[in-house]
């Protein structure tokens, strides 16, 4: 497995707004990447959806709905041994840092409005690990979603090489 | 900005049963606009009311949230509400939230108003 999260330079690398406005941006981004990565349309469409869920829970909670604070949204293909093997997405922001072990879903038995989302995201993705940034401030949310079936080698390679602006993240 | 504006929910009465009908993406920028929709016509207490998502393309928790808050009330004042027309990446929301036995889910809008 190549590019772990917070190891190597991301694919992409784009910062956000905490305005909800921008989140089908962010929707066709991430959804447009993983059809290049070989996911379906419905994988895509979940991996989007989870990414949403993360984005929204970012700025209802972490931000408390407040619009200008920054969200930074990195993305890496995983490939093994030039072998298609998924997308890991990282999603950052400047919020207050809460114990990772708190983010939890709640229980599905109880049918009320709500707090869905980190259940979502942990059914959607094969991971979603939460995390304290370095420096103090604010939380890292790790996803990462394996590709469903083998691609010919070098495709994520190619394919990401063709999809993919490359931004350089900035020092934080 | 108001991006809330892109969204369009249309109402229509159809053999006795209200049908709203909302277009577009159904997101946390967008689903205040579906809530206060769903609000108004249910003030009025209709028997019967359908929302037909056949043009909504995609739909997060906060959709979701506006349909449960909704069919709460719907329960809490004798309107029978029903959905319709989801695709297949909005149904696939109902089911990771374990809520499509929640709801009652039909094909098409006809059913909708027999259902």
């Amino acid at each position: 497995m190549t590019a772990p999260a917070g190891q190597s330079r991301p694919h992409i690398r784009v910062e956000l707004l905490s305005n909800p406005i921008y989140l089908s941006g962010a929707r066709e981004l991430v959804g447009t990447v993983a059809k290049r990565l070989g996911f379906d349309d419905l994988d895509c469409s979940k991996i989007a959806l989870a990414v949403d869920e993360a984005l929204c829970n970012v700025i209802r909670h972490g931000y408390g709905r407040a619009l200008d604070r920054p969200i930074w949204i990195s993305i890496w293909p995983l490939e093994h041994d030039g072998a298609a093997e998924g997308i890991r997405i990282a999603i950052e922001d400047e919020a207050k840092q809460v114990d990772p072990s708190q983010m939890q879903g709640r229980s599905l038995t109880d049918i009320k409005p709500g707090g869905l989302g980190v259940h979502i995201i942990r059914e959607v993705m094969d991971e979603a690990t939460y995390e304290k940034r370095e420096g103090g401030v604010g939380m890292r949310l790790t996803l990462v979603k394996r590709a469903p079936r083998p691609s010919e080698p070098g495709v994520i390679t190619e394919a990401a090489s063709r999809a993919v602006q490359s931004t350089r993240p900035q020092a934080r | 900005m108001g991006d809330t504006e892109i969204v369009s929910v249309n109402t229509e009465a159809h053999e006795g049963a209200v049908i709203v009908s909302p277009q577009g993406d159904v997101d946390m920028s967008r689903s205040p606009v579906l809530r206060q929709t769903l609000h108004d016509v249910q003030s009025r207490k209709p028997r019967r009311m359908v929302v037909n998502l056949e043009s909504v393309d995609y739909m997060d928790s906060s959709g979701l949230a506006t349909l449960v808050e909704a069919m709460r009330a719907a329960k809490s004042g004798d309107t029978k509400m029903v959905l319709c027309g989801m695709n297949d990446k909005v149904r696939a929301i109902f089911e990771i939230a374990r809520l499509h036995h929640f709801f009652t889910i039909v094909e098409s809008v006809d059913q909708a108003v027999s259902a």
